[in-house]
C-alpha cells in the first residue's frame, strides 16, 4: 500500500467550465433573492397555507445532506476503518459547503433577511429553532477544527480520533435539530411524531453519502484521479443499506398512522388521493430513491461496475428531494383539523388540500444553494490538499 | 417613556427639540412604540392580573354577517387584494357542517390568545410573544419572517404579509416580509377600551363576541363561562387560549 498523498486538483479547461457554470447558477439564484425582496413574496408560489415551499425543500435536503456526508470521515476516524480515512478530508469539506449552501438558500428566503443579524443576536431559547442555529454553526466550527487537524502535520492521529468523534455526536445533534423541527410542530397532522428525528438521520446516511459518491466521482473524473471500483462498490453496498434504512423509518411512520383513526385521512392524501404528493411519494421518494437504488447496486451483473453506485446515487438524490419535498409540502398541504366531525370552509383555506405551484425565482434560489455547495467544495478542492492523487483499490483497499 | 418636563426658562434648545421628538412619537404613533418595543415597553404597560378574552357564542353569530371581519380590516389597516390565499386574514368565518347531522354553524376565527402559545415557542428570535395580559402579539422590529411559527400555530391565525403595505395604521404597523394576527386591539385595550370586532358585532344586534377579563370573576365573560359550556378550539392540545366558544 501506497502513502496517500493530498493535492490540489488542477485548474483545467473543464474545471473552469463546471465553475463558469456553477457561478452561473448562483448568480441566478441572486438575481431570485433580489426580485423577491423587492417584490415580496407574492412573486412566489408561497402563500398563507404553504409557508414553507421549493427552497426550504431545497435547503432541508442540503442541510441533512450536510451531515450524512461528514459519515465518510467519521467512518474512517471514529470507527477506524482504514480503507475510508484517504476520503476523509473531502467528506469533512463536503459536509461543511453542502450546510452552508443549505444555510444560504434559508437566509435568503427570509422575509427580513437583512435582520439575519437580529436571528444571530436575539435568542429565543424555547425554540427549536435557535437551537438549530447553534447547532449549524458549531457544526462548522467543529467540522472546520476536523479538517485543520487532519491536514496538519504532527498532530498525533488519537486527537484527529477525538476531534471526530465529536464532530459525529455533534452531527447525530444537528439531524435530530432538523427532523425535530417537524417532529416538534404538534398541530399539523403531518407532523407531530417523535420518529422524524430518527427518519432525518437515516435521510442524511442515504442523501449524504449519495452526494459524496457524486462528488468524489466528479472531482476524480475532473482531475484526472482514479475513483478505486472496489472502494466505490464498497461505498455503494453500504447507500444502499442507508437507502433500505430511510424506507424502514417511513414505512414505521405511516404504519403507526395508519393504525389511528385520527390520521387515517392525512395518510389517505398522503399514499392513495394526494395528487402530485402521492405521486412523488410513491414513485419519487419509494421506488426512484429506495428500491431502484438497491436494486441497481445489489444487481448481478451492473452492480459489479464502478457505474452501478453512481446511478444509484443520483436515484436516491432524486428520490431524496422527492421525499423532503412529501415532508415539507405535503406536511402543509393537508388542512389542519380545527373542528373535528365538522365540514369545514372559510376565505382562508380551512378545510381544504392548498395547492402549491413553485415559481421561477423559488427554482433558482434553490438551485443556487446546490450550487453554492458544489462550488464551495470544488473551491476547497483546488486550494487546499483535499483530494488524494489517488484513490485506486490498490492505494486504499488493503489494510496494512 | 420618559417626556422630558419644561421648566419654563431654564428650557434649552436641546431640551425643547428632545421633548418635540419624544410628544412627536407618543402622539403620532403611540402603536409603533407600543408594538415596536415588544417586550419592554408593551409588557411595562400590562397588568399580570388580568388576562383578556373574547367569548364567541356560535349560535349568535349570523352566517350572512361579517361584520366583525370589516371592522377588524378597517381598524388595523389590512385588506384583501383579491388573492385570498396570499392576503392577511387576521380573522376570518368559518362555516361549519356538522357531518352526522347536517346543522350548520357560522363563527370567527382569529388569534386564540393561548396561556402556551406555539408561536412563541417556536419563534427563533422571540418576536412572537405574550404579554402578561394574555394578549399574544409580533415585534415587528424582531421578526426576520422565518414563519416557523406559522407552521406551528394550530389555528392558522397568522399570516406572512406578501406584498409592500400602503395606508398603514399607525396603532398597528405591518411590515412587508413579517408575520401578522389579531393583536386583540391591543391599542384600544391599553387605552380601555374593547376590540373592534367586538364593537361591531354589538353594533349589529348579535353581540355574539363578549370582550372581557377572564381573570375578574365579577366581569361579564367570566359569569358567562361560569354559568354555561363552553370549549376552547382544539381543546387536545391544552394550549389554555383566551378565546373561548359556546353553542359550537
Amino acid at each position: 500500500m501506497e502513502r496517500t498523498i493530498y493535492r490540489e486538483i488542477k485548474a483545467t479547461k473543464a474545471v473552469w467550465e463546471l465553475a463558469v457554470i456553477l457561478l452561473g447558477f448562483i448568480a441566478a439564484a441572486l438575481g431570485a433573492f433580489f426580485y423577491v425582496e423587492h417584490h415580496g413574496h407574492i412573486v412566489t408560489g408561497m402563500t398563507n397555507q404553504i409557508v414553507w415551499g421549493l427552497p426550504h425543500v431545497f435547503a432541508i435536503f442540503l442541510i441533512v445532506a450536510a451531515s450524512g456526508a461528514l459519515n465518510v470521515a467519521s467512518v474512517a476516524s471514529v470507527f477506524d476503518q482504514k480503507i475510508y480515512k484517504p476520503m476523509a478530508r473531502l467528506s469533512a469539506l463536503l459536509a461543511m459547503a453542502l450546510l452552508i449552501g443549505g444555510l444560504a438558500i434559508l437566509v435568503l428566503d427570509l422575509g427580513r433577511p437583512d435582520r439575519i443579524i437580529v436571528a444571530a443576536t436575539t435568542y429565543n431559547f424555547n425554540s427549536i429553532f435557535a437551537w438549530n442555529l447553534i447547532l449549524y454553526t458549531g457544526f462548522l466550527a467543529i467540522v472546520g477544527a476536523y479538517l485543520f487537524v487532519q491536514m496538519s502535520i504532527g498532530i498525533p492521529y488519537s486527537v484527529v480520533r477525538k476531534v471526530g468523534f465529536v464532530a459525529f455526536i455533534w452531527r447525530l445533534a444537528l439531524t435530530t435539530g432538523t427532523g425535530s423541527i417537524f417532529g416538534w410542530l404538534v398541530a399539523r397532522p403531518g407532523y407531530d411524531a417523535a420518529i422524524m428525528a430518527p427518519l432525518f438521520i437515516a435521510m442524511s446516511f442515504a442523501f449524504g453519502l449519495a452526494t459524496f459518491i457524486l462528488v468524489t466521482a466528479t472531482l476524480c473524473r475532473l482531475s484526472g484521479r482514479v475513483f478505486g471500483g472496489k472502494l466505490i462498490r464498497r461505498l455503494g453496498q453500504l447507500l444502499a443499506v442507508f437507502a433500505a434504512a430511510v424506507l424502514y423509518f417511513s414505512a414505521i411512520r405511516h404504519l403507526t398512522n395508519l393504525y389511528t383513526a385520527e390520521h387515517a385521512g392525512f395518510e389517505r392524501f398522503m399514499l392513495i388521493d394526494g395528487g402530485i404528493i402521492t405521486t412523488l411519494f410513491w414513485l419519487g421518494q419509494v421506488v426512484i430513491g429506495g428500491i431502484i437504488p438497491i436494486l441497481v447496486i445489489f444487481h448481478p451483473s451492473f452492480g459489479k461496475t464502478p457505474a452501478a453506485p453512481v446511478v444509484a446515487s443520483a436515484l436516491v438524490v432524486l428520490g431524496g428531494l422527492a421525499h423532503v419535498y412529501v415532508i415539507v409540502i405535503g406536511g402543509q398541504a393537508y388542512p389542519m383539523e380545527l373542528f373535528p366531525g365538522y365540514e369545514v370552509s372559510s376565505s382562508f383555506g380551512d378545510g381544504q388540500i392548498a395547492n402549491y405551484r413553485p415559481s421561477l425565482p423559488e427554482v433558482f434560489l434553490g438551485l443556487g444553494g446546490v450550487a453554492i455547495a458544489l462550488f464551495a467544495t470544488g473551491l476547497g478542492a483546488k486550494i487546499l490538499r483535499i483530494l488524494p492523487t489517488s484513490l485506486s483499490d490498490a492505494n486504499v483497499g488493503q489494510k496494512p | 417613556m420618559n417626556i422630558p418636563r419644561a421648566k419654563g426658562a431654564e428650557l434649552s434648545r436641546r431640551d425643547f427639540l428632545r421633548s418635540g421628538a419624544a410628544v412627536a412619537t407618543t402622539t403620532l404613533a403611540p402603536g409603533v412604540t407600543l408594538i415596536a418595543f415588544g417586550g419592554s415597553a408593551a409588557e411595562a404597560g400590562t397588568d399580570a392580573g388580568k388576562r383578556w378574552g373574547l367569548l364567541i357564542d356560535a349560535n349568535k353569530c349570523d352566517a350572512d354577517c361579517s361584520a366583525c371581519v370589516t371592522a377588524c380590516s378597517d381598524e388595523n389597516g389590512w385588506k384583501g387584494t383579491g388573492n385570498p390565499e396570499t392576503d392577511a386574514q387576521w380573522i376570518r368565518k368559518v362555516t361549519l357542517k356538522n357531518t352526522t347531522t347536517g346543522r350548520e354553524t357560522s363563527l370567527p376565527v382569529m388569534c386564540q390568545h393561548c396561556e402556551e402559545p406555539p408561536c412563541v415557542d417556536v419563534c427563533p428570535t422571540g418576536a412572537s410573544f405574550k404579554r402578561e395580559d394574555g394578549i399574544v402579539l409580533v415585534d415587528k422590529h424582531t421578526c426576520i419572517g422565518c414563519r416557523y411559527c406559522m407552521m406551528a400555530c394550530p389555528f392558522k391565525a397568522r399570516s406572512f404579509v406578501h406584498e409592500p403595505t400602503t395606508n398603514q395604521k399607525s396603532h398597528a404597523p405591518r411590515g412587508q416580509g413579517t408575520v401578522e394576527s389579531c393583536t386583540l386591539c391591543v391599542h384600544r385595550v391599553d387605552q380601555g377600551g374593547t376590540p373592534a370586532c367586538v364593537e361591531a358585532c354589538a353594533a349589529t344586534g348579535h353581540g355574539a363576541i363578549i370582550f372581557g377579563n377572564l381573570k375578574d370573576p365579577d366581569s361579564d365573560i367570566s359569569k358567562q363561562l361560569a354559568g354555561y359550556s363552553s370549549t376552547a378550539l382544539r381543546p387536545d392540545l391544552d394550549l389554555n387560549p383566551g378565546v373561548r366558544y359556546t353553542n359550537l
